[in-house]
């Protein structure tokens, strides 16, 4: 067998002075790094950092290292360029790759800062005071009928009023990882801190499986162009139907699922052969124009009872106009997706170099529907490495009416991003279809590590809005006056509608 | 129920569809539609209620370009008889309806189904079973693009798709399971060849038979051309004359002439095509 | 240094062309219908065929285009024009006064429509070139009338020409078309071709300019899809004196037709061939010449190949093209009864007008439908064709296929 250029990334070092010879480490990695002989023995060309074996070894005596090795200088090449041209030659492939684009590209958030009220315009106590996040996602209609109830007071006209919005308890919903690309106890996991924390999850494309149920209240079914899992009792079990066009990893292009992935469970859900790549087609087949998608949308209300019917887009650079267009065809959300966002498996040239940042796509499709006068029409999901309470903060201040998450789930399930998520052996169980790694997710455990995640990021939200003077996550919704940027190139602070601080 | 926001247009206005309920007989269990110019939410709204009052075959007159009209429906016993053309998604996302047109269908019908039996006695136009699930969908005459595209099954779940006359382009694109037949036989055009390009391109599961000959250029890469052997026509026969009887042809006169089979050569077509990084 | 502020909020003026460059164009519906014999139909059919495509688009644009509609003024060019106020009227009217003999000038009759609102001032002008000023530059009337409507289109603020053909004119604004061929009394006019169109854009409605058909001369354009090529397209037409000033897609259809068949002289089947070529693994299938043929073609014009889904209706006074794209992402369903040949996005319009068709079909991908007004000179291929001998000549045949 021919000599891989390709160095390993890491090494492992474990302190064999401390080491119990326990064998903990062999069993719970998923890429078979270490034989043992006597003592665990590592390849290191294996080893994808995802400190599995850091965390459970009872020792403390395993750490991982980068390997660095020193290269001429050279700006322009960089290692991962170098590594990416040697696996090509001996590959002949399309590099795959996972999670959300890592590159230095800049990072828009982290540009921005939060106001807080001080002297002329008191903030609000938080622990104390209420503090509503209560956000309702779907249609609103521009105005309220009412008429006279005849007993001297009004009520709302008939058909008037809201229909088919979903009320969550905090702007944080669960972003769609399908089953397949994640395990079933992701999944369940999911469901559950979903209907805890009065909020939604979204199948992705792989279907609903049984399991899911008793949560159906909770969930959202995504119909994405391979149609996996779609029926009509399908849609008839789901609190809404999502049209998945595409995914801010991959713009443009469709899904993956390798082989690797489809066991017998995920054969039947999707029905696909087993053992099959499940290739999504890029565009659906019965969309080719926005026309179409509204055919699509109206189906779609015609087959479930007109439930609320969303639509997932990556942005991309008129990503403005295709929000103006889809909200004109009928959809009662649109989830904006940004190019950090993450994937099971994607190829790496797409995943790094195509689509926009969340920031500005939540800006200025925000600011397109304003202008159009339709910006009450849907509800705005703004996903894409969403990492913190700040970001959603900022996120809601720019336009969004609710964020989602994904990575940062994933993270809250043990995920160490080590971005190999497209091999299927996961070792912490959660990218993984291998029987003996799934059952390391429990879902009680998991749905009560995610109810604590959306729980901190909502009190933490309450502690923003409380600095900002506001007690109901409304008033924070689109008003870029509380943003001011340090540091952000004019153009773009112009596009975000966000001023320079001083100003 | 959403009540379409004023999209009636203002009076004096040609208008293509009223928004307004539309003439229903009932004679017992049959009931007989006029949808002359009506809605299809108006149309369709009228269908559902007819079955829940326990309609079991309901006539629709006059049908011309109505959508989804089937779609989203689950039951047993119950057949819609369609005069006219048929619109966009005949029969989307049904689990279980038998649905026949006397006339063409237009663009997606069959699309995403599960289950249910659609007969057209004409031609339909392109994306027809698209993401099929189940059912069968026996076309008469001519189909356009993109049919019968990432068809699935599971186990008993195969869905199956006859068309009597010749397709175009991409038929039976990444198709993942079920069977497609096409006949060449009842169309317009004798010098098109039965199909076009892209014949099973990415097709990964399932089966096409075409009765006559095949190119292999007119074929993805991910598929082989073999003709149909006694095994294979044993499989083939039971819908032939499923079919035969529905349109009226004669089942012998169809199975008469060798049938080409195509099927996947692998069902990881593009296992090569992807490096892990 | 005082910071401009208002840059920073929302809401910042916006000048009354609202199309932005390299916006998305979104999908439609549209319709043709010619009457091979010449004679005349009324406004009414193709109203009447959009109509029962409303779900096609959004009620932000619609519009028609008619030929043969002005028997009295057969010689003369008729300018359809949009003006956003009287000061640009009066801008044009000058430059139109320079450049052409008015015969008439008036406003186009419309009558009021509820829900059409925001109407430009619309007016028509029978024209004929100032002879001597034709001289002078040496240049044929269509070259001239050409660079008129580009000057007209980017250069005088708030006026816009719809249609400058002889014998025929646009009809299109902000509505539905059932509602703009009624606000257009279209029932009264009567011709051969009609196309029709319904438009569902994605962008600030208020452009009357912005639906379709788009013209030039006596060519309509309208255009069912997206082109994904329009960067390179247009690039391209600025070379040879095209002001691409409309912000839309479909525009660089109708100046690749007049470029095509008119000034290039080719005949419509091989302008179809530039727009949709067939695909090179195709191309090598054929027969040697004809493989030559398609190779120059595509080397020769790429850049004015059509990428992205498209169904396309050409208008002009000699009959009606509908072409879609090579690999036919977009619906498009043609029929003929009698002498009538009718192309719609789908077959329940057809029917409104044509409920017994001699023949319904789908067209294929990268094939024209063309239908000829019998007895009309065009400036288009000599050769004399019906459907037959268009399908003998590009025909897609087992036997050709095989060599």
């Amino acid at each position: 067998m021919r000599q891989s250029f390709i160095q390993p990334e890491f090494r492992v070092k474990i302190d064999y002075d401390k080491c119990h010879k326990c064998g903990r480490c062999v069993q719970q990695c998923g890429w078979d790094v270490y034989d043992f002989s006597e003592r665990p023995i590592p390849h290191d060309e294996r080893c994808r950092a995802c400190h599995r074996c850091v965390t459970f070894c009872p020792a403390h005596c395993i750490t991982i290292e980068k390997n660095t090795l020193a290269f001429r200088d050279n700006d322009n090449w960089s290692t991962d360029a170098l590594k990416a041209v040697w696996r090509q030659a001996e590959t002949g492939g399309v590099l795959l790759t996972s999670m959300g684009n890592p590159r230095p590209y800049e990072r828009i958030f982290d540009k921005l800062v939060l106001d807080a009220c001080q002297v002329t315009n008191p903030s609000i106590d938080p622990l104390r005071e209420p503090m509503e996040l209560c956000t309702y996602l779907g249609r609103k209609p521009d105005s309220v009928e009412v008429v006279s109830d005849g007993n001297g007071g009004f009520m709302l006209a008939d058909g008037a009023g809201m229909h088919h919005n979903i009320k969550l308890d905090t702007p944080i919903v669960f972003s769609p990882m399908s089953y397949g690309s994640v395990s079933l106890g992701v999944h369940r996991s999911l469901a559950m801190a979903a209907e805890r924390c009065g909020i939604l999850m979204n199948t992705g494309e792989g279907g609903l499986h049984e399991d899911l149920h008793p949560f159906q209240d909770n969930v959202i079914v995504q119909v994405a162009s391979g149609r996996f899992g779609v029926s009509r009792e399908y849609l008839q079990r789901a609190a809404a139907i999502e049209i998945k066009i595409g995914q801010g990893a991959k713009p443009g292009i469709g899904g993956h699922l390798p082989g690797e992935k489809i066991d017998r469970e995920v054969s039947a859900t999707r029905m696909i052969p087993q053992g099959s790549d499940a290739i999504s087609p890029a565009p659906h087949h019965d969309i080719y124009s926005i026309e179409d998608l509204r055919q699509l949308i109206y189906a779609l209300k015609e087959a479930s009872g007109y439930k609320p019917v969303g639509v997932k887009i990556a942005a991309v650079h008129n990503v403005a106009a295709i929000a103006s267009g889809i909200v004109r065809a009928g959809a009662d959300y649109i989830y904006l997706d940004g190019f950090r966002g993450g994937t099971g498996a994607a190829p790496a040239v797409i995943r790094d170099h195509v689509g926009i940042p969340l920031e500005i796509a939540i800006a200025v499709v925000d600011q397109r529907l304003r202008e159009e006068g339709i910006r009450n029409q849907a509800s705005i999901v703004a996903a894409g490495s969403i990492r913190s309470s700040a970001d959603a903060a900022k996120a809601i201040a720019l336009g969004a009416d609710v964020v989602a998450i994904g990575t940062a789930t994933l993270l809250a399930l043990g995920c160490h991003l080590c971005q190999s998520c497209h091999t299927g052996r996961c070792s912490w169980g959660i990218t993984t279809q291998k029987p003996e790694l799934t059952r390391r997710i429990d879902p009680e455990w998991g749905a009560e590590r995610l109810t604590n995640l959306v729980n901190a990021w909502s009190h933490e939200l309450q502690e923003i809005l409380g600095a900002l003077g506001v007690n109901a996550v409304e008033s924070l919704r689109g008003s870029r006056e509380r943003l001011r940027s340090i540091g952000l190139d004019e153009s773009t602070g112009l596009i975000l509608g966000v001023k320079p601080a001083g100003l | 129920m959403i009540k379409p926001a004023s999209i009636a247009p203002p009076a004096g206005v040609i208008e293509g569809y009223r928004y307004m309920a539309p003439v229903v007989e009932r004679d017992g269990e049959i009931v007989r539609i006029d949808a002359q110019g009506v809605y299809f939410q108006q149309l369709n709204g009228a269908v559902r209620d007819e079955i829940a009052a326990g309609a079991k075959l309901i006539k629709i007159a006059n049908v011309n370009g109505q959508r989804y009209i089937g779609t989203g429906l689950g039951v047993s016993g119950v057949k819609i008889e369609i005069e006219g053309t048929a619109g966009n998604d005949l029969a989307m996302l049904t689990d279980g309806i038998e649905i026949e047109v006397f006339g063409n269908a237009q663009d997606g019908a069959g699309n995403t189904m599960s289950n249910g039996r659609i007969v057209v006695r004409g031609d339909a136009g392109d994306v027809l079973g698209y993401g099929m699930r189940g059912g069968c969908v026996y076309v008469k005459g001519d189909v356009g693009y993109r049919v019968g595209i990432h068809m699935k099954a599971y186990e008993k779940l195969v869905p199956v798709l006859v068309c009597g006359g010749k397709a175009l382009d991409f038929f039976g694109e990444y198709m993942a399971g079920g069977m497609l037949v096409l006949l060449g036989m009842n169309t317009r055009d004798e010098r098109q060849p039965i199909a076009g390009g892209f014949l099973g391109a990415g097709m990964h599961g399932g089966v096409i038979y075409v009765r006559g000959t095949v190119e292999p250029w007119q074929c993805g890469a991910e598929v082989g051309i073999t003709t149909a052997s006694e095994k294979h026509m044993t499989e083939l026969r039971p819908v032939i004359e499923d079919y035969a009887a529905a349109m009226g042809m004669d089942a012998e006169h169809i199975l008469s002439q060798p049938f080409k089979r195509i099927a996947p050569i692998s069902h990881r077509p593009y296992a090569k095509l992807y490096a892990l990084m | 240094m005082p910071h401009d502020l208002d840059r920073y909020y929302d809401f910042k003026p916006r000048n009354f062309r609202e199309e932005s460059p390299f916006k998305i164009h979104g999908g439609c519906g549209l319709m043709g219908i010619c009457d091979e014999s010449g004679a005349p139909m009324s406004g009414e059919a193709p109203i009447l065929a959009m109509a029962v495509q409303r779900d096609r688009g959004n009620g932000l644009g619609g519009g028609f285009a008619g030929y043969g509609i002005y028997p009295d003024f057969p010689d003369h060019f008729c300018f359809h024009m949009m003006y956003h106020d009287l000061g640009a009227k009066e801008a044009a009217e000058v430059i139109l006064d320079q450049h052409f003999l008015i015969e008439v000038a008036e406003p186009i009759p419309t009558r009021s429509v509820k829900g059409i609102t925001g109407a430009p001032l619309l007016w028509r002008y029978f024209m004929t070139p100032h002879t001597h000023m034709l001289e002078e530059r040496e240049v044929s009337e269509e070259d001239y009338v050409v660079s008129l409507v580009m000057l007209l289109n980017s250069q005088v603020d708030g006026a816009f020409v719809a249609s400058s053909g002889k014998n025929m004119g646009a009809f299109k604004g902000v509505g539905y078309p059932e509602e703009i061929g009624h606000y257009f009394c279209l029932e009264k006019y009567e011709g051969h071709t009609w196309v029709g169109h319904n438009r569902f854009p994605t962008n600030t409605p208020g452009w009357w300019g912005g639906a379709h058909p788009f013209t030039l001369l006596d060519w309509s354009i309208v255009h069912n899809g997206e082109i994904s090529s329009y960067g390179i397209n247009r690039r391209y037409l600025e070379q040879f004196g095209y002001a691409c000033s409309l912000g839309t897609d479909t525009e660089v259809v109708a100046y690749l037709f007049d470029l095509l068949l008119r000034r290039h002289r080719l005949p419509i089947e091989l302008a179809c061939k530039v727009l949709a070529p067939p695909l090179w693994s195709r191309i090598d299938r054929m027969p040697a010449e004809k493989a030559e043929l398609m190779r120059s073609l595509r080397a020769v014009y790429g850049p004015g190949m059509l990428n992205g889904p498209f169904a396309i209706v050409l208008g002009f006074n000699g009959g009606m093209v509908a072409l879609n794209d090579r690999i036919k992402l977009r619906p498009l369903v043609a029929a003929r009864s009698g002498s009538k040949v009718m192309v719609a996005s789908e077959e329940s319009a057809i029917r409104t007008v044509l409920p017994k068709p001699d023949e319904l079909w789908t067209p294929k991908a990268g094939e024209p439908v063309i239908a000829r007004i019998k007895g009309v000179q065009s400036p288009l291929s000599p050769i004399e064709a019906s459907r037959a001998v268009i399908t003998a000549e590009m025909a897609y045949t087992a036997e050709e296929v095989m060599v």
